[in-house]
């Protein structure tokens, strides 16, 4: 069921056709050309009856109920797969169709349950509203015939049922898998009456289906429905708001009644996702209202005291009073502060404000630091801008994608779906990734190459890709000529044209054929339009910011930069890495990527905020915790972040925060992190506070609040309140008032205001006089740097080795239904689809090493053991194995290293050697960490007392 | 901090640099990096390390960098 609040015009938008004019009842109208006449009579204002057509689907003309009659032609066409032609004249209304449309209705209706007033579709059912609009009044044919009224339910999507006797086989939900979705989980089996839906002839929960929702909302009765609206029954109103999962920012309408939430629907006038969504967006939004959430500030003096529950005054002045107390006895460098992609802007840009203003120093951080960091350092360094190029919608017009290090399905979801949409159309696919993952093969998409490199080889791939364009005469020579600058063009077309870079010599090294490389940049350069699309894969490299130079340096020489279908582009893990990013979270940048060492930029915020400002760089995360060892950091606040589970190298991380003497944590849950804190404010989830997240194609999309804060405060309150406390008042009435400020101080954003994203829904930066509207797509006529500028790029290989000892390379990654430290969805029915992380490692290892799918096995790097599941999988390559870091007991990242990217630190998550074997019990630093979890446990208010712990030092 | 992790950090950055022909470019490019990213804190110990410790393990051109631009490094 869609919702109640869009209107639907029954076929999809055309966009570039000529425009026609025709008229509909006496009405003109004019379309574009291969408009249908149903869509044109919808935006004449005239109704026509339907049932198996809807706008976000292509015509289907199954149902018949659409007839119109077109003046000089005979019969009764369907409206919605007839096209407009010029001057048609069409009647939506006479008597013989009003008889037709009755007959229709009748025989749909002899199938159909009578239940209208206990349905929980009652009032928005398309069926129900169709026989009110045909005027049916009587069924002939009585339904005591042949009929479907006995078929079972399936309710074993935890999200959705799917009752088949509500079922009006209009292959609405099948067509919204195909062409939506793309998963193709749903046929029409069998015949004529014998028809029915099926998701391959398994319940759903068994079958191919992601649980993306888009069937459900497709249904045009309640035979695929909501559980949540099943119980709730209809919302009284809608708020539009912003998904707080991952970076594609899908636009929402919450469905409430009151300030519950009775579902969550994709948007259709969102412009990152057209009215689609995953199953973390649409469903996954339960753990707002968990139990387990805290609501009551809390502080205590040692990490091994019971936790107190006090006023937000209180917690929020004995913060302030640790805080300064540290940095009298440690120096004002002794304090810092960590923001949040899963804040919105206007939090991490207060956290920002107060580290700089109220803390004196530029200790300030984000967790964009183990994600994105290097695109920020390579992007700015080659195109002048720490962003990706393009918006999503530019996909529509590449030829060519090459996919590096990035796995969209699982991790972007409905970008994946819009970029399958692209390649059933035609467009080549390159997959750069160690493993076979799922675009290598699914339905009706196959790569054209995979590049199955080994774990670490990026850069030498790019390089080889990138000797191959050179060398072959394949580079764009007149564009880079106009476009970047000559000399450092000229020392990179030296140093890539060199043998050494060829495919041939490095072949050996990636692990994969010197004419599968070829082939791959061949393709990318030979196409019209090519565009690069990068995740985690690229950057949790030792040389994460060398590959994202890399890649820049490949589109510009192939001048696939500037327009439309091209680009380069990060996929960015959480909500709002962007947005954390821009409002300067990192410690050498002020708001708009201005380094703190520019005076200029400093005084035009030392003016707006009355401060000096610090002029050298600050701490990044693993510094501060480096730093924190050698006794010089003391005190940390953390918004919304969970460093404990996130961050590589657990063991190192935990014995840093133990060291420290005040940890302020901020958050939903308790978390990882806030186990070693001294102080806990409650945070707001997304639903309880106004402001703003970025998505990665730089779209600014507006959160709103739906229902008051569950503790009292947002998130962005409780800023205010500890800035106020150390002395340093911040006034602001709403977030809008934030944002006012960000516009005032940042250029790419001047343009920005509440007001304007009311109006037009959302703007992508820069938004200012000169783009007052936003860019789709960056460095269209010149680059922001100006000239676009090469670097040399020699490929480095990680000082993670494997050996005799550590044989296997471990590699990360993340899964659909999960969502990074997992602290919300793992609070939702999206854990039935990975309840604990495994370890996935190819048939030909686990035979070696004697183990079967299931088995417990450990783990072992340098850094440390963890024992995890073993699951076999033929997507691995030999000497590879993956695993995920969702569940905090699963200790990934006691397995992970301390190396990182070369430039910003950002840890080499995705290369760590190790041996793996089968264990028999959990690792000792699973069982140091259960019991130390045990005895955290027991401090919180409420609960019995333990035993003191020996445990997790 | 361990100053092994910050020579391990410096020459990594090095490696980088290592690959621009001309000497003097590569070491203003170590140096430059340093001082826009690394806090004062972690350039004052890679200075100490250098001084007292003739900058043992550096790679030739992350040792010729901060040498050369030791004024700059220094914390201000
Ligand atoms: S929920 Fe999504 S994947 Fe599953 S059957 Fe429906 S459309 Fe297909
Ligand atoms: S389940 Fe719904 S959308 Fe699918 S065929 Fe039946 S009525 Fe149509
Ligand atoms: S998790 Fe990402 S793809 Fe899924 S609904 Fe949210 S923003 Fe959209
Ligand atoms: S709506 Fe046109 S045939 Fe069903």
């Amino acid at each position: 069921m869609r919702c109640a609040d869009e209107h639907d015009l029954g076929t999809p938008a055309r966009k570039d056709g000529k425009p026609v004019t025709l008229e509909v009842d006496g009405v003109p109208v004019t379309v574009p050309e291969g408009t249908s006449v149903m869509r044109a009579a919808a935006e004449a204002g005239v109704a026509v009856p339907k049932l198996c057509a809807t706008d976000s689907l292509e015509a289907f003309g199954s149902c018949r109920l659409c007839l119109v009659e077109v003046e000089g032609r005979r019969g009764y066409p369907a409206s919605c797969t007839t096209l407009v032609a010029p001057g048609m004249k069409v009647r939506t209304q006479s008597k013989k169709l009003a008889e037709l449309r009755r007959g229709v209705m009748e025989l749909y209706i002899s199938d159909h349950p009578l239940d209208c007033l206990t349905c929980p579709a009652n009032g928005h059912c398309e069926l129900q509203d169709m026989a009110g609009a045909v005027g049916l009044r009587e069924v002939r044919y009585g339904t005591a015939g042949a009929n479907h009224l006995e078929q079972e339910q399936d309710a074993s999507n935890p999200y959705f049922t799917f009752d088949p006797t509500k079922c009006i086989v209009c292959s609405r939900c099948v067509r919204a898998c195909d062409e939506v979705q793309g998963t193709f989980a749903l046929t029409i089996e069998g015949r004529g009456f014998g028809s029915k839906v099926s998701a391959g002839g398994t319940p759903f929960m068994d079958s191919e289906c992601v649980s993306c929702g888009a069937c459900v909302q497709a249904c045009p009765t309640s035979t695929l429905m909501e559980k949540s609206l099943i119980e709730h029954g209809q919302p009284d109103h809608s708020v539009v708001t912003t998904c707080a999962y991952c970076g594609v920012g899908c636009s929402f309408r919450a469905e409430m009644q009151g300030a519950e939430v009775v579902r969550m629907v994709p948007n259709a006038d969102g412009g990152a996702n057209h009215g689609h969504s995953c199953v973390k967006g649409r469903f996954a939004w339960g753990y707002a209202t968990h139990p387990d959430r805290i609501t009551k500030p809390m502080i205590r003096r040692s990490i091994d005291d019971p936790w107190r529950e006090v006023s937000w005054d209180e917690a929020v002045a004995y913060a302030a009073s640790e805080l300064k107390r540290i940095q009298a006895a440690h120096g004002p460098g002794s304090v810092g502060g960590i923001t949040s992609s899963r804040c919105t802007n206007e939090e991490t840009y207060l956290v920002q404000k107060l580290v700089r203003a109220a803390f004196g120093n530029n200790n300030v951080d984000t967790c964009a630091r183990v994600c994105h960091s290097p695109t920020g350092y390579g992007l700015k360094q080659t195109l002048g801008e720490s962003a990706g190029t393009q918006d999503f919608d530019s996909v529509e017009d590449a030829d060519v994608i090459l996919l590096i290090g990035a796995n969209p399905t699982d991790a972007h979801p409905v970008f994946a779906s819009q970029m399958k949409q692209r390649l059933r159309e035609g467009a080549k696919l390159i997959v750069v990734d160690p493993r076979v993952i799922d675009l290598v093969r699914t339905p009706h998409v196959e790569a054209a190459v995979h590049v199955q490199l080994r774990p670490g080889t990026n850069v030498a791939v790019a390089n080889a890709l990138a000797h191959v364009v050179v060398t072959e005469g394949l580079a764009k020579e007149d564009f880079v000529r106009a476009r970047c600058e000559a000399p450092a063009y000229e020392a990179w077309k030296a140093f890539i044209s060199d043998p050494k870079q060829s495919p041939e010599a490095l072949a050996d090294v990636i692990g994969v054929p010197a004419e599968t490389l070829r082939r791959a940049a061949r393709l990318y350069a030979g196409a019209r339009n090519a565009a690069i699309y990068y995740g985690l894969g690229v950057t949790e490299h030792s040389q994460g910011s060398t590959m994202v130079i890399a890649i820049a340096n490949l589109a510009m020489a192939t001048g696939n930069l500037g327009r439309r279908g091209v680009g380069v582009n990060p996929l960015r893990g959480q909500n709002n890495v962007q947005g954390s990013c821009d409002m300067g979270s990192f410690p050498h940048e002020l708001p708009g990527y201005r380094h703190v060492s520019d005076p200029a930029v400093r005084a035009l915020f030392e003016g707006a905020w009355g401060v000096r400002l610090h002029p050298e760089p600050g701490l990044r995360i693993p510094n501060m915790f480096d730093a924190a060892l050698d006794g010089s950091f003391k005190g940390l606040y953390v918004q919304g972040e969970d460093i404990a589970q996130s961050d590589p190298d657990t063991e190192h991380v935990q014995a840093a925060l133990r060291s420290m003497e005040c940890i302020v944590v901020q958050d939903l849950f308790m978390n990882e992190t806030a186990r070693f804190a001294h102080v806990f404010l409650p945070g707001s989830s997304f639903l309880e506070k106004d402001g703003t997240f970025t998505n990665a194609e730089r779209r600014i999309s507006r959160v709103r609040k739906v229902m008051p804060p569950r503790a009292g405060l947002a998130d962005w309150e409780a800023t205010v309140a500890l800035a106020e406390a150390l002395g340093y008042p911040m006034r602001y009435a709403h977030p809008s008032e934030i944002m006012d400020e960000i516009a005032r101080l940042t250029p790419t954003f001047h343009g920005v205001s509440y007001e304007k994203l009311d109006r037009l829904g959302s703007v992508q930066w820069p938004c200012n006089a000169a783009a007052p509207e936003g860019t789709p797509v960056m460095h269209v006529d010149a680059f922001v740097r100006g000239k676009g500028k090469f670097l040399l790029t020699a490929y480095v290989p990680t000082p993670e080795r494997t050996t005799a000892r550590f044989p296997l390379i471990l590699t990360t990654g993340r899964i659909l239904s999960q969502y990074n430290v997992g602290a919300q969805t793992r609070r939702t029915e999206n854990s039935r689809w990975h309840e604990e992380d495994v370890l996935e490692l190819h048939p030909h290892d686990a035979e070696q090493r004697g183990i079967r799918d299931g088995d417990r096995v450990s783990v072992t790097s340098r850094a440390g053991e963890t024992v995890l599941r073993a699951r076999i999988a033929e997507r691995m390559q030999p000497g590879v194995v993956y695993t995920t870091f969702h569940h905090p007991m699963s200790g990934a990242n006691v397995v992970t290293t301390e190396n990182s990217d070369w430039a910003t630190n950002c840890p080499e998550y995705k290369v760590t050697a190790v041996q793996v074997a089968l264990a028999s019990s959990p690792a000792e630093w699973q069982a140091r960490f259960a019991e130390f979890l045990e005895h955290q446990a027991s401090l919180l208010p409420g609960a019995a007392p333990a035993p003191a712990p020996s445990a997790a030092r | 901090m361990e100053p092994t992790k910050l020579v391990k950090m410096a020459n990594e950055i090095a490696a980088f640099f290592a690959a621009e022909p001309d000497p003097k470019v590569a070491a203003e490019g170590v140096a430059s990096h340093l001082k826009r990213f690394w806090d004062p804190r972690m350039r004052a110990q890679l200075l100490a390390w250098v001084d007292g410790h003739a900058g043992a393990g550096l790679v030739p051109l992350a040792l010729e960098a901060v040498r050369a631009k030791r004024a700059d490094l220094a914390p201000r």
